[in-house]
């Protein structure tokens, strides 16, 4: 076993002087490259006679060696195991090959286990062991490929490059033309990244939705995720009605929103309309600490300080509050939101033009009057954009409630109860023993589909109020 | 009426107001001033609140024992190899000099209760000790030894002498052992090194944040070598190179919207692509700092691109006039004055990157790892996530761990910000 092991550790190490190798000869394609369009300068009478400089013909060279075998090294390790595991499952007996797709799995980790002397669940048997030679064997296999093929890629591209250099060889178009590609398919990612989330979720919800009809979990009263794991039990089935969650969501974002907007408004106001210039300087960062807090910071606050107190306030005045009530999470949600709701506000009221205060001035208002006749009025819709973009936040913020919200799902608008939110279900269904078969498991992308969809369009709406404002004035 | 008279109307209409209109306008301007004193109040009660929680943390109570390295106590040849010196009997060693200490104390259960005083730490540092230096064998040392988090949490003032007995985690009887060693002058707080040098552990007195600063690390040297390089290279597009097209408004709206998209989506993608597509190990730093990548880039790339915006176009035209290719415009003149900006840009998504927990939980790195992380695949839990778990531990010693971790975390996201504004003061041009 002990060799086998080595054996894996073997590969890994290949890689990264594989890698190492490789990135050498690029280095080596570079000076190579260089020295034979001097070289070759000579035939036409000097360097200056060259299309490209010759460091150009250089960087030509050192792409077209080191970028087709860097990228056939990177697939190769993407696609390794799923393909190596794929050839060790043919090759199994047919009764374990036909096993369901969940034991076969198991089994296939065992084999894996084994060759890389972890503990092993089942016990070891002629068949899992020769399963674990074919697949090392394979293993052993593929590395050995992969640094031959890497190597003569990265070869062979470096003599096309070399071959390629000519005085009237159009270097430098060539490697402006590879860099601007590469440009675009940086942009690209923003992209790809939209539609990785948009197919990952939905991929997953829809799966969940074979379980669950769209409609009871849009419209259930009751949630409690957990499946039964005998038949037999009591709620076996679990419940998948999602508008508890939905109302505790919109309970703490409603008390976050209450506490943000007039304060971040009215010290955005008054930092921007009344406060000199040197008290704004100074108390316009040091407000803005606020925001780059972390969220588990918050979240340990609210738990650790708010929540008792609340707890105490309630119980001095004769009410009942739970440990983990909706207020507390919403207050100190409201608290990290403050910064938000103020700089964004604090945009939008300076884009306001003089010349409207002073002509309300002009007229004999007061400050006060001017700010809530002429400019708020005039910047409403950029204030509101921040506040639709300070509601999405509320709502997808995930911490806070994790650490401070409950986890049981009351349908109540008592803000001094526990309730829970979509974040706080996507974490406690995801965080732990994952089956990606189980309507548990793929409820939180459900979840997350609720979640990512309700963000997205208050952020097109927010984004296309404030961008809408923002051109009113320029 | 003439003129006059309604001229005098008026005014005194206006005057009749005058003085609420006056009382409003200072309502309005003390409210103003209220939130701003709210703002900071909150600020100020954020901060005191985990300060000083948190910094007991710093400290740890040790325990002056006289250890007798006596190898029948240890339970080992008088020649031990290495392998008989790791199996030794350490509590025993521990055990039979807090007995020297209270021979008075005879019973199974109060004995086991005096050894509850003395950490399992204290077992390991000798462990330790004795595989570094063998030649202790056989003396007789006075050894400072991490004390229990019950003695600690009393010695930093945790534990009320006056509640009673059931209701405190340390008996009447323990109270009096620890004035004896009080007294005798055993008993002392010093430095905690071992919160910076140590892993994860069940127990709060050996729990550290080594691992899950390396962690943090890790992720996000993943973060920086992908979304520095990425995030500019689309910025440069966007702003240098993409005429404006229906696709590059997509582009830019798309990019302005993943900004704010709530990062737990983020986790999701990642347990959905990274893990399960393909098949990249759970709760390892790189598929976090993959993660975070997919969440910085937005920030990255447009503060990028207003950093490549402020660079003045005359700059641009001399460099095409006098037969720069658009490339070398912007490789040798554009980027090089745009790079303080993008820099800042790239510290303060780092610093954001920093401080997230929720995508990382999805993707498992909110495991019990013990073991510090060697490099970017092996499992490891980041400072916020450590964080995370540490709150959730109901021993008060952790609610000190965690705030004390709190305040490593903030230090870090001072510094980086610090850096970021320095660079925006250092370097930045107007034009």
């Amino acid at each position: 076993m002990a060799r086998i092991h080595a054996g894996h550790f073997l590969s890994y190490m290949q890689t990264s002087t594989l890698l190492i190798t490789i990135i050498l000869l690029t280095f080596a394609a570079y000076y190579f490259g260089r020295a034979r369009s001097v070289g070759t300068s000579h035939s036409v009478g000097g360097v200056r006679y060259l299309h490209s400089l010759p460091k150009y013909y250089g960087y030509l060279t050192s792409i077209l060696c080191g970028l087709p075998a860097l990228a056939l090294l990177l697939l190769w390790n993407i696609f390794e195991d799923g393909a190596v595991t794929q050839l060790v499952v043919n090759q199994l007996p047919q009764e374990i090959a036909s096993l369901p797709a969940g034991e076969l799995n198991l089994y296939v980790n065992d084999v894996k286990n084994l060759v890389r002397g972890n503990i092993v669940s089942g016990e070891i048997d002629a068949t899992i062991e020769a399963a674990a030679k074919h697949y090392s064997s394979l293993l052993a296999l593929s590395s050995k490929a992969l640094t031959v093929l890497s190597l003569c890629l990265a070869i062979l591209g470096g003599i096309v490059g070399l071959r390629l250099v000519s005085p009237t060889a159009p270097a430098r178009n060539r490697v402006e033309k590879i860099i601007k590609a590469f440009l675009i398919v940086c942009s690209l990612i923003a992209i790809f990244t939209t539609v990785g989330i948009v197919l990952s979720v939905l991929f997953e919800a829809i799966r969940f939705f074979d379980a669950v009809p769209v409609f009871s979990f849009l419209f259930g009263l009751e949630w409690s995720p957990q499946m039964a794991i005998r038949e037999d039990q009591v709620g076996s089935s679990g419940a998948f009605g999602a508008v508890p969650l939905f109302a505790g969501t919109f309970l703490i974002s409603l008390i976050a929103m209450l506490v943000a907007v007039p304060i971040g408004l009215m010290s955005a106001i008054y930092l921007s309309e009344y406060a000199d210039a040197r008290v704004r300087a100074a108390a316009k960062p040091a407000l803005e600490i606020l925001a780059g807090v972390p969220t588990v910071v918050y979240g340990f606050f609210a738990a650790l300080t708010v929540a008792p107190l609340v707890r105490d306030l309630a119980a001095t005045a004769g009410l009942h509050a739970s440990s983990e009530s909706a207020l507390a999470a919403g207050l100190v949600m409201g608290i990290m939101i403050i910064p938000l709701i103020s700089s964004l506000s604090d945009d939008v009221i300076n884009a306001v033009p003089h010349a409207m205060r002073d002509g309300s001035l002009a007229l004999g208002a007061t400050q006060s009057e001017t700010i809530r006749r002429v400019v708020i009025p005039a910047a409403l819709p950029g204030i509101v954009g921040g506040i639709l973009l300070a509601v999405s936040r509320a709502i997808g913020e995930t911490m806070i409630v994790v650490m401070a919200a409950g986890l049981s799902a009351n349908l109540t608008a008592n803000p001094l109860e526990s309730v829970t939110t979509i974040t706080v279900q996507i974490v406690t269904l995801l965080v732990g023993d994952q089956e990606f078969d189980s309507p548990k498991t793929l409820a939180a992308f459900a979840l997350g589909l609720m979640l990512f969809v309700t963000t997205l369009l208050i952020n097109i709406v927010a984004l296309h109020v404030v961008r809408k404002y923002r051109e009113q004035y320029e | 009426m003439s003129n006059a008279d309604e001229q005098a109307a008026v005014v005194d209409i206006v005057t009749a107001g005058l003085k609420r209109r006056y009382a409003a306008e200072r309502r309005f301007r003390l409210f103003g001033l209220l939130s701003v004193v709210l703002g900071f109040v909150f600020l100020f009660a954020l901060f005191a609140s985990i300060i000083s929680t948190g910094y007991p943390a710093f400290q740890s109570t040790y325990v002056q024992l006289d250890i007798d390295f006596d190898p029948a106590i240890l339970d080992i040849s008088a020649s031990p190899g290495s392998e008989e010196l790791s199996a030794a009997n350490y509590a025993g060693l521990v055990k039979h000099s807090l007995r020297e200490l209270f021979p008075a104390v005879k019973k199974r259960r109060e004995r086991r209760s005096l050894y509850q005083l003395v950490s399992i730490g204290a077992e390991y540092e000798l462990r330790n000790r004795l595989l570094t230096a063998p030649s202790f064998i056989g003396r007789k040392e006075a050894l400072w030894l991490p004390a229990n988090d019950d003695l600690d949490t009393f010695m930093k003032g945790g534990i009320d002498r006056q509640l009673p007995q059931e209701n405190r985690r340390l008996s009447d009887q323990q109270l009096t052992w620890i004035d004896a060693l009080l007294e005798a002058g055993r008993i002392e707080k010093r430095f905690n090194t071992v919160f910076f040098t140590s892993g994860d552990s069940r127990e709060p007195e050996l729990a550290g944040i080594k691992g899950a600063l390396l962690g943090s690390f890790y992720t996000l040297i993943v973060t920086l070598v992908l979304s520095f390089p990425i995030g500019i290279a689309a910025a440069i597009y966007l702003e240098e190179f993409a005429s404006r097209s229906r696709w590059t408004d997509v582009i830019e709206i798309n990019i302005n919207n993943l900004a704010a998209v709530p990062s737990i989506v983020f986790g999701l993608l990642g347990l959905a692509v990274f893990i399960n597509v393909f098949d990249l190990p759970r709760s390892a730093p790189l598929v976090g700092g993959l993660v975070l990548t997919l969440m910085t880039l937005p920030t990255i790339i447009i503060a990028s691109r207003a950093a490549l915006k402020s660079v003045p176009p005359s700059i641009r035209e001399a460099a095409l006039g006098v037969g720069a290719s658009r490339m070398q415009m912007v490789t040798h003149h554009v980027l090089p004055l745009a790079l303080p900006g993008m820099l800042t840009g790239t510290i303060i998504g780092m610093a954001r990157a920093l401080g997230e927990s929720a995508p990382l939980l999805m993707i498992g790195m909110v495991a019990f790892i013990v073991d510090v992380p060697q490099s970017i695949t092996e499992p490891a839990t980041a400072l916020p996530v450590q964080i995370y778990l540490w709150s959730d531990s109901p021993e008060r010693a952790f609610t000190e761990k965690t705030s004390a971790a709190i305040i490593v975390l903030l230090v870090f996201l001072v510094v980086m910000n610090s850096l970021a504004v320095y660079l925006r003061k250092r370097f930045e041009k107007r034009w």
